[in-house]
């Protein structure tokens, strides 16, 4: 058309049979397409390679030892003769950890996030948000230096019985790794109760206390529930910190001062060890992972479902 | 070049001739030409270079657009007006199938361009698009320097060349009066021009890929009285050359740039014709209601 | 007004104060356990830390120790994640925003790869010994650990980047598609570059998690003593958190002291790491307003 345009682009081609590229183009285009969603393939295949691993491994370890023992067993020694492989011991010094990591988050998490959200003025946030940050960046092996360094010493000096390996010293720190987690995701869903929310309650003569309680958190509650969740989930799943501090003893217990075992470690110690590949012992960590891999699993779907839930409920 | 599009004028300058180094015809500088819309017989005489038979458009379950059929002459203006939510832009989107890029459309009738159906299962929607430009709302310029904006479709299309390449983006730039301003700074962020800057550099962005039709979607919606009078003048201008069909929500904006207008309502269009006619002498209510201001 | 309802105003003013002091100090005690824990390893490890520590191979004693092999391992493993994981995140994440039809399957996909972050990183280094380590044979290999590290980091990734092309206006799309270019053309030359410095601080957060990863790698069996730098995929390896964890758990005192100064070592590439990262979003800002 236009006179002084190089030929490319007179567009004198028919429109059904495109540009004369244009089949090179198409299947270049048809290539690339294909490649990416061979990445996107790769998540997919990640999820069906850890069930596959877990559940094969698994099958054969419950050929040699039957499910009922290893979920109703108390004892839990597949290392020692005799070997027992009941993993109530470790799920239970999973759950002391957690637990106790819960109670040391959850209340200064959320009062944290209600400031944040609530009180502090732009400033304060934009600058504690980083820092948080940095919390949440540290590598949880630190976090088991400080319990052995610092914290451990402490409950020992406290309390006289305390072992020096005890669930208490890996639950406060786990706590404090847990905790950026908590402010984040409750300050985000606090922050997103409508602002006309809050207007309507201090119409009616509220104090701010009154409105955060009874109107603010409430209608946030859900989603804080779901970052409790995701939280206690991170705490399960926490490897380093509970295998420095926590101790190598599995144990049905619920004494915070005694040494303990988390699945987690317990995983660790295997691997650390040279259990030859094939027998009923090295097939134990596929067990127990698997136990691991559901449990936070269930967590993280039932998370995922109410924050979605709520977030929908605003938008 | 092509032997099936009438050739088409280019900028008077000699000096430019030179530059892109063709021979170029010669013809009235359009700035002198009074501002004059077609007349009906004109508009009568002049090729369709686009053709819309019998359109339905729905977004899922939802019509859009209800058995629309309209010709639109070549190298004429014609400008699409009515109340929001209309149909106009969905209409205008159409045209280069940019309504393909919405999940859950559906189409049905018949849009001709060049006597081609783009509707056609076989249809290179690339190469279309190509050939249907299309300038946007709110100007939309890539975070990128007014040169790279500019070069982008020829550099798409497969323009290596920077010599072809800077001939192209002045030869552009000058078609949308945009040069003088910007040729010491074509390396500078084109986010650094004002607003109307910005809408000339995405028409000059368009035109670079030798369009023949120029979709516009209230191009002047966003800017300032004086950046807006700019646009009308480069539309008026670009009469010459191009076929444009603009959306506008300003009736007196339809007035001045466009030959021929069409009045959507409700995903209908309700009357079409030379604009002069249909703004002095409507036929239906529903279109004089309109003009003169009673609803919309 | 009667003085009961004053008095019930002055009890309900003291305790909003109250409260709002109760949430304060939480959020003081978050900033506490920072400090309390830099300066920990600070006030422990500083003294360790000289060129001699850096240079040095592990040792059996403390004054002797040093983390020649872990430091090199910890930017093999970084360097080689970065490789694997980044092209294959970003691919992923390309297809889902810009490719992928918005039906059921990409919300499993998506679930899927939201649960995947969820994943406890133990979990995933059990997936590399069944699969890199024995099924592919790979041993205790860097490469192996490097495989490991990238599935445990694909998911940050591919989050980050998505949510970087979701920042991208449609608008610069349309306009790229306006002018004919295909969907490719439109993703290499507009969002791509435009989605960048967003995808920089994903990936960034991904190096420094791999950097810090202990147990996937202990998962997979590597230990701590090596006493030679790797020089090939192949190699053994260990890495600086399992140097550290190793310290940590010996009785000795020293030996924590040793372990605080890796750990300075380890924050500082992070603070490295971070600070780039912190660099890259403020010159974007700079230059880029939509």
């Amino acid at each position: 058309m236009s006179e002084g345009r190089p030929d490319i682009l007179s567009s004198n081609q028919s429109l059904l049979s495109g540009a004369t590229t244009s089949p090179v183009r198409k299947i270049g285009e048809g290539l690339i397409q294909f490649a990416l969603f061979l990445c996107a393939a790769v998540s997919v295949l990640t999820t069906i390679g850890i069930v596959a691993v877990l559940l094969i491994e698994a099958l054969q370890f419950f050929r040699d030892v039957s499910p009922w023992d290893f979920i109703f067993g108390t004892k839990w020694s597949p290392l020692l003769k005799p070997q027992h492989f009941g993993i109530l011991p470790l799920l239970c010094g999973t759950c002391l950890v957690a637990a106790g990591a819960a109670v040391v988050a959850i209340p200064i998490g959320l009062c944290t996030a209600i400031y944040l959200s609530e009180y502090a003025p732009k400033w304060v946030r934009e600058t504690v948000k980083p820092l948080l940050e940095i919390l949440a960046g540290i590598p949880s092996v630190v976090y088991g230096y400080l319990a052995i360094v610092f914290v451990s010493p402490i409950i020992r000096s406290m309390f006289e019985s305390a072992n020096v390996f005890n669930a208490a010293s890996a639950s406060i720190v786990v706590g404090i790794m847990i905790l950026p987690m908590i402010v984040s995701l409750s300050e985000e869903v606090l922050r997103a109760v409508p602002r006309s929310l809050r207007e309507a309650s201090y119409a009616l003569g509220a104090t701010k206390l009154d409105v955060t309680l009874k109107v603010v958190v409430p209608a946030a509650f859900s989603g804080i529930l779901a970052s409790f969740l995701l939280a206690i989930s991170r705490a399960v799943g926490e490897t380093m910190a509970v295998t420095l501090a926590a101790g190598a003893t599995p144990k049905l217990t619920l004494n915070p001062l005694e040494s303990i075992q988390t699945m987690t470690a317990y995983i660790v110690q295997v691997s650390q060890g040279d259990t030859p590949a094939g027998t009923v012992e090295y097939r134990t960590i596929f067990a127990v992972g698997l136990t691991l891999f559901f449990t936070t699993m269930l967590m993280n779907i039932l998370a995922q479902w109410v924050l979605r839930r709520t977030r929908e409920k605003y938008e | 070049m092509s032997a099936s599009e009438p050739s088409m004028t280019i900028s008077t300058d000699n000096e430019q001739s030179k530059v892109v180094g063709v021979s170029t015809r010669l013809h009235e500088s359009s700035d002198r030409r009074p501002k004059l819309a077609r007349s009906s017989d004109e508009l009568a005489a002049a090729r369709s270079k686009i053709s819309v038979s019998n359109l339905d458009f729905f977004y899922e379950e939802q019509q859009a657009l209800f058995d629309v059929t309209l010709d639109v002459p070549e190298k004429c203006v014609t400008a699409l007006i009515g109340p929001s939510g209309c149909g106009k832009s969905t209409f205008l989107r159409c045209l280069n199938r940019m309504n393909d890029m919405i999940d859950g459309t559906r189409l049905k009738g018949k849009i001709l361009l060049d006597q081609e159906d783009i509707y056609r299962p076989r249809t290179d929607v690339v190469e279309l698009r190509k050939r249907v430009g299309m300038v946007f709302q709110k100007s939309n310029p890539f975070p990128k320097t007014i040169f790279e904006n500019v070069a982008y479709g020829p550099k798409v299309a497969g323009i290596r060349k920077r010599s072809v390449l800077r001939e192209i983006v002045e030869h552009s730039l000058r078609k949308a009066a945009l040069w003088d301003e910007v040729k010491d700074r074509l390396n500078q962020s084109a986010l650094q021009l004002s607003g109307g800057q910005q809408q000339r550099l995405c028409i000059a962005r368009t035109l670079a890929t030798s369009p023949g039709v120029l979709l516009m979607d209230e191009p002047a919606s966003a800017l300032d009285p004086a950046s807006t009078s700019r646009i009308e003048d480069l539309i008026f201008e670009l009469r010459e050359s191009y076929t444009i069909v603009i959306v506008t929500h300003n009736m007196q904006q339809a007035a001045r740039v466009s030959d021929q207008t069409a009045f959507f309502f409700q995903g209908k269009l309700i009357e079409a014709g030379a604009t002069n006619t249909l703004f002095t002498n409507p036929e239906k209510t529903q279109t004089e209601d309109y003009i003169t201001g009673r609803f919309g | 007004m009667s003085l009961h309802a004053t008095k019930h105003r002055r009890w309900s003013k003291f305790l909003s104060a109250a409260f709002a002091t109760v949430c304060l100090l939480a959020l003081l005690s978050c900033l506490a356990a920072l400090v309390l824990l830099l300066w920990q390893v600070l006030s422990h490890g500083i003294d360790w830390l000289s060129w001699d520590f850096i240079r040095d191979l592990p040792s059996r004693f403390p004054a002797k120790a040093g983390i020649r092999t872990a430091l090199a391992g910890s930017l093999w493993l970084m360097g080689l994640t970065t490789i694997i994981s980044v092209p294959i995140g970003m691919g992923a994440a390309i297809y889902l925003e810009e490719y992928a039809a918005n039906n059921r399957m990409r919300t499993i996909v998506q679930t899927n790869i939201a649960n995947l972050a969820g994943v406890p990183s133990i979990v995933y280094g059990i997936l590399g010994l069944g699969l890199f380590v024995r099924f592919m044979a790979l041993e205790r290999s860097i490469l192996a650990g490097a495989l490991t590290l990238s599935l445990v980091v694909l998911p940050i990734i591919i989050l980050a980047s998505q949510e970087a092309l979701r920042a991208v206006p449609p608008s610069i799309r349309h306009a790229s598609f306006a002018l004919g270019a295909t969907k490719w053309q439109t993703i290499w030359h507009q969002v791509l570059p435009a989605s960048l410095p967003g995808m920089m601080t994903g990936i960034i957060l991904a190096m420094s998690r791999a950097l810090g990863e202990a147990a996937p790698l202990l998962a997979i069996g590597a230990v701590a003593y090596v006493p030679f730098v790797p020089s090939s995929l192949s190699d053994e390896f260990t890495a600086l958190p399992i140097q550290i964890f190793n310290w940590s758990a010996r009785p000795q005192e020293d030996f924590h002291s040793v372990a605080a100064a890796g750990i300075i070592v380890l924050l500082l590439v992070l603070i490295c790491l971070n600070a780039v990262a912190v660099f890259v979003r403020y010159r974007t800002s700079k230059q880029i307003r939509w």
